[in-house]
């Protein structure tokens, strides 16, 4: 059965149990004159949710399951023919029958093997499907029936949908720390595989980067290395470049908003600035790839410089635009929550308002803005699309930003986009990469919060 | 004498704080400079991003077709006459129109010249022509005018015929001759392209379309919802009304507002090593993705959700409270009822987001070249940043042209979306 029929034949029986529970209750009351303990919608919910939620539960279940499921079942219907193949075609029909089930459709021409074990596979795998579905649907039924035989007048019904609905809230939230969870056990368990392979010293500290591995082992670099040096030198780089295009104009253009604008003005710049926060990264990419590397590359012919198109000049000055609205705005506000009694003493003290912004609001704005610009940092390296399009491929131990270098993120891209085999150090190195990224900018992160907060206190 | 010098070092003086004031005045003056150039810095790159998406996106609209004399040559199309559906799909189309454009140019005789004339049409007007003869078996054995898209490079070359500079390849020339001697006849024009709109991924950037990646963006944003939505409210009703405050909670805070700040590729990492390898759920299509970018908006619709629950007034919750409400039924009739125009701002802003984002998708094999339009979640699909990212990179020059008009369509979606979050905000939010 498809899972979609058993879930609308599921809803409707848990709109029918809602309906069944309510009347019951009505009719409870009325038959033994005792007030109901919780209104009747109350014991019509109960019965719906003992009837849904089990079998909806299970249903989730089968469907994220299924795919393992289908290989047993493949298994099964392949082991029919075990007998009767010898072993190099008995991988070869389950390669063919994979293909067959994939594509969903009649192979035209495939031996009578693959269709023998397509027709006793899909047989497998109708009556799995059936029994499965009847399965979950008997479960709803048992459900409403077993709730439907506990209402009474004085079934605390509201409490215990009360109750349910907490839990339900509190699952909810904890769906958060599983991700980190998740996201912390899958980049650590696939990096231990790599540095079981490369030892972390080599990661860490090798100088030479070039995942390519041979496919044979006694070629020329078959291992590959590992030094992942030149793309953190890359990364920083280009972090440095966003940072010096962002920060001063992100910074003065929150002073200018924060001090001297009037409120139209704010109210028309400040969208505008926010749209290029919104701008997806791609679009930077592209704009960083087709238009600003091929003016810095003419520019840079005009007055005799080699400047690379893939150049970290070009993706740094880019991204630093896409940084701009992340520094001013987080500046803006903190700039804005400066109390005004510190401005009005340094104006009565006779200073103009550039020396009162100098000298008074910006150092007392100045946590804050650092720990804007660090969140704004970790956003920089952490940033992906720009440099992928834009900055180069080759991993470059190199300072000059006029030349390519490589960045974390690209590298994880390049390594894990297509097709891959998940034991191999070249796939596993990206999980190491993910997982230097994750630390690093939770680490930033952390910090600029920290910073954030700790400002904050100190007018409250 | 000493008065004098008592004067005179007044006068000295006052000159020098003169001097110092013009200084500081001028000080004042460039230093708002500075910040009103920061301003202007920041629209220019802003003004200049659009307007260049703009401008290089114009050729993308436009689409030049050819009129071409094509006789439906029963012989080739159905030979046996019985119209049979299979057969006619597979008939030979491609020689109908090329020996259309042999008559329509008869002095074309090499058969180098040959294949440069056929290069006018586009490789995929066979298709369209098939689809034509299927629908209505009448046009069989009639002689008909019919409309095939030109070749992107016939395209290119017409778009900009009336220049001299025209030329660049060594075969350019004969190509506009042919081309001129069609526009005089008047059997070439240029009308809006519809392919653009109706039709999926190509490899020639004539026939390629944005209708997949807009279908695929529209599942993959569907699921983040349903995924999201729910989840999110859920968590910020429980962190906002029902959470003590104990070190549990003060942990999911804040691990929320770390995952709202962690890079979107890590939880593309996340998607492929549990949703591909663990659960073994399908590349490429829209469910994982939809998955991986809930679990990506998550932290911004609770942080939303919670402001939004926040500045609902604690009065309005005692009130109901003392009516005897049950706490649960404080939050579901009072508080979400007047946090919800907030919370779905929020949530708005959180799927724009969604939307543009790029790199978790690459992670998950969303950069599969796929032709059909998807028709459900687990379908291979493209999204609409994926497919600017796959043309960005590709080396037809037609597809530069479409990059920009992808683009164009993403942000009108993404300003549609804030436009909508900004209405409901104007409409419903209240203030108290």
């Amino acid at each position: 059965m498809h899972p979609g029929l058993v879930l609308a034949v599921l809803l409707i029986l848990t709109l029918a149990g809602y309906s069944l529970g309510r009347r019951r209750a009505e009719e409870s009351a009325r038959k033994s004159d005792r007030r109901l303990l919780a209104r009747a919608p109350y014991h019509g919910l109960y019965v719906a949710l003992w009837c849904g939620i089990p079998a909806v539960v299970l249903l989730l279940l089968w469907t994220a399951c299924q795919s393992q499921i289908a290989d047993w079942l493949m298994a099964a219907a392949v082991e029919g023919q075990a007998s009767t193949l010898p072993e190099g075609q008995l991988s070869q029909l389950r390669q063919e029958l994979g293909l067959a089930i994939l594509s969903g459709q009649e192979p035209a021409d495939v031996g009578p093997e693959v269709a023998a074990a397509l027709t006793s596979y899909r047989s497998f795998a109708g009556l799995t499907n059936a029994a499965l579905g009847v399965f979950i649907l008997c479960l709803g039924i048992a459900g409403l029936v077993y709730a439907r035989r506990h209402i009474d007048p004085g079934l605390r019904a509201r409490d215990l949908v009360e109750r349910f609905a907490f839990w339900l809230m509190f699952g909810a939230s904890v769906v958060a720390i599983l991700t980190t969870i998740g996201i912390v056990l899958s980049l650590l368990f696939e990096s231990l595989r790599f540095f079981a392979k490369v030892p972390l010293t080599d990661f860490l500290l090798g100088i030479h980067w070039s995942p390519q591995t041979a496919l044979r082992a006694d070629q020329v670099g078959a291992s590959g290395s590992f030094g992942a040096i030149p793309l953190f030198v890359g990364t920083g780089l280009i972090t440095l470049i966003a940072m010096l295009t962002a920060v001063p104009i992100g910074l003065f253009s929150a002073i200018y908003l924060s001090e001297y604008a009037g409120p139209k003005m704010r109210g028309w710049v400040k969208p505008a600035l926010e749209i290029l926060a919104g701008v997806p990264t791609v679009v930077y990419g592209f704009f960083a790839a087709l238009t600003v590397a091929p003016l810095l590359r003419g520019w840079g012919e005009a007055v005799g410089l080699d400047v690379a198109s893939e150049s970290a000049l070009a993706a740094g000055l880019v991204m630093g635009l896409m940084i701009i609205p992340f520094v001013s705005s987080l500046s803006d506000d903190v700039m804005t929550s400066v109390p005004q009694s510190l401005r009005d003493g340094a104006y009565a003290l006779g200073a103009t308002k550039a020396e009162t912004i100098g000298q008074v609001v910006f150092p007392a704005a100045l946590p804050g803005i650092v720990g804007a610009v660090l969140l704004a940092v970790s956003r920089a390296i952490g940033e992906t699309m720009i440099v992928v399009m834009a900055a180069g491929l080759a991993a470059n131990l190199t300072a000059n930003p006029l030349e390519a270098v490589t960045t974390v993120t690209v590298q994880i891209v390049t390594l894990l986009v297509g097709d891959q085999e998940f034991d191999s150090a070249k796939t596993l190195s990206a999980f190491a990469l993910g997982l230097t990224l994750f630390v690093i900018t939770l680490g930033l992160n952390f910090v600029a919060l920290h910073v954030v907060q700790k400002y904050r206190e100190k007018y409250d | 004498m000493t008065e004098l010098t008592m004067a005179q070092r007044r006068r000295d003086s006052i000159d020098r704080a003169e001097k110092r004031l013009k200084r500081r005045r001028r000080a004042e003056a460039r230093f708002r400079l500075y910040g009103l150039l920061a301003v202007a810095t920041a629209l220019g790159f802003l003004a200049v991003l659009i307007s260049m998406i703009v401008v290089n996106s114009i050729p993308a609209f436009t689409q030049t077709v050819i009129g071409l004399e094509v006789d439906f040559d029963p012989e080739t199309i159905d030979p046996n006459g019985n119209a049979d559906p299979s057969v006619l799909a597979r008939a030979d189309y491609g020689g109908l129109i090329k020996a259309a454009l042999r008559e329509t140019f008869p002095e074309v005789t090499g058969r180098k010249e040959k294949r440069l004339l056929y290069s006018l049409v586009t490789n995929g007007a066979q298709y369209d022509l098939a689809k034509k003869v299927t629908a209505d078996t009448a046009l069989i054995g009639t002689r008909q005018k019919v409309w095939v898209a030109a070749s992107d490079r016939a395209d290119q070359l017409y778009s900009r015929i009336d220049r001299d500079d025209v030329a660049t390849r060594g075969d350019d020339e004969t190509l506009l001759g042919w081309l001129r001697e069609l526009q005089r006849k008047g059997d070439i024009v240029s009308r809006f392209n519809t392919t653009f709109f109706t039709s999926g991924d190509s490899r020639e950037p004539e026939q390629a379309g944005i209708l997949g990646a807009i279908v695929g963006s529209g599942l993959t944003l569907l699921v983040t919802f349903l995924c999201s939505f729910p989840l999110g409210v859920l968590a910020a009703l429980y962190l906002e009304e029902f959470a003590p405050k104990s070190r549990w909670t003060n942990l999911i805070e804040v691990n929320i507002n770390n995952l709202a700040a962690v890079p979107s590729i890590i939880f593309g990492l996340l998607g492929l090593a549990v949703f591909l390898n663990f659960f073994g759920m399908p590349r490429s299509a829209p469910l994982v993705g939809g998955l991986v970018l809930s679990l990506m908006t998550l932290p911004t619709i609770i942080i939303a959700a919670r402001a939004a629950l926040k500045a609902v007034p604690p009065s309005i919750r005692e009130a109901a409270l003392a009516l005897g409400a049950s706490p649960l039924q404080v939050a579901v009739h009072h508080t979400l009822p007047l946090a919800a125009p907030g919370i779905l701002t929020g949530t708005i802003i959180g799927m724009a987001g969604a939307l543009g984002e790029t790199a978790p998708l690459l992670m998950i094999g969303m950069v599969a070249f796929i032709v059909d339009i998807p028709a459900a979640v687990t379908d291979p699909a493209a999204v609409l940043p994926v497919q600017i990212y796959l043309w960005a990179d590709s080396p037809e020059r037609g597809f530069a042209a479409k990059t920009n008009a992808a683009i164009l369509v993403l942000l009108g979606f993404l300003i549609l979306m804030n436009l909508l979050a900004v209405l409901l905000r104007r409409r419903f939010e209240r203030r108290w």
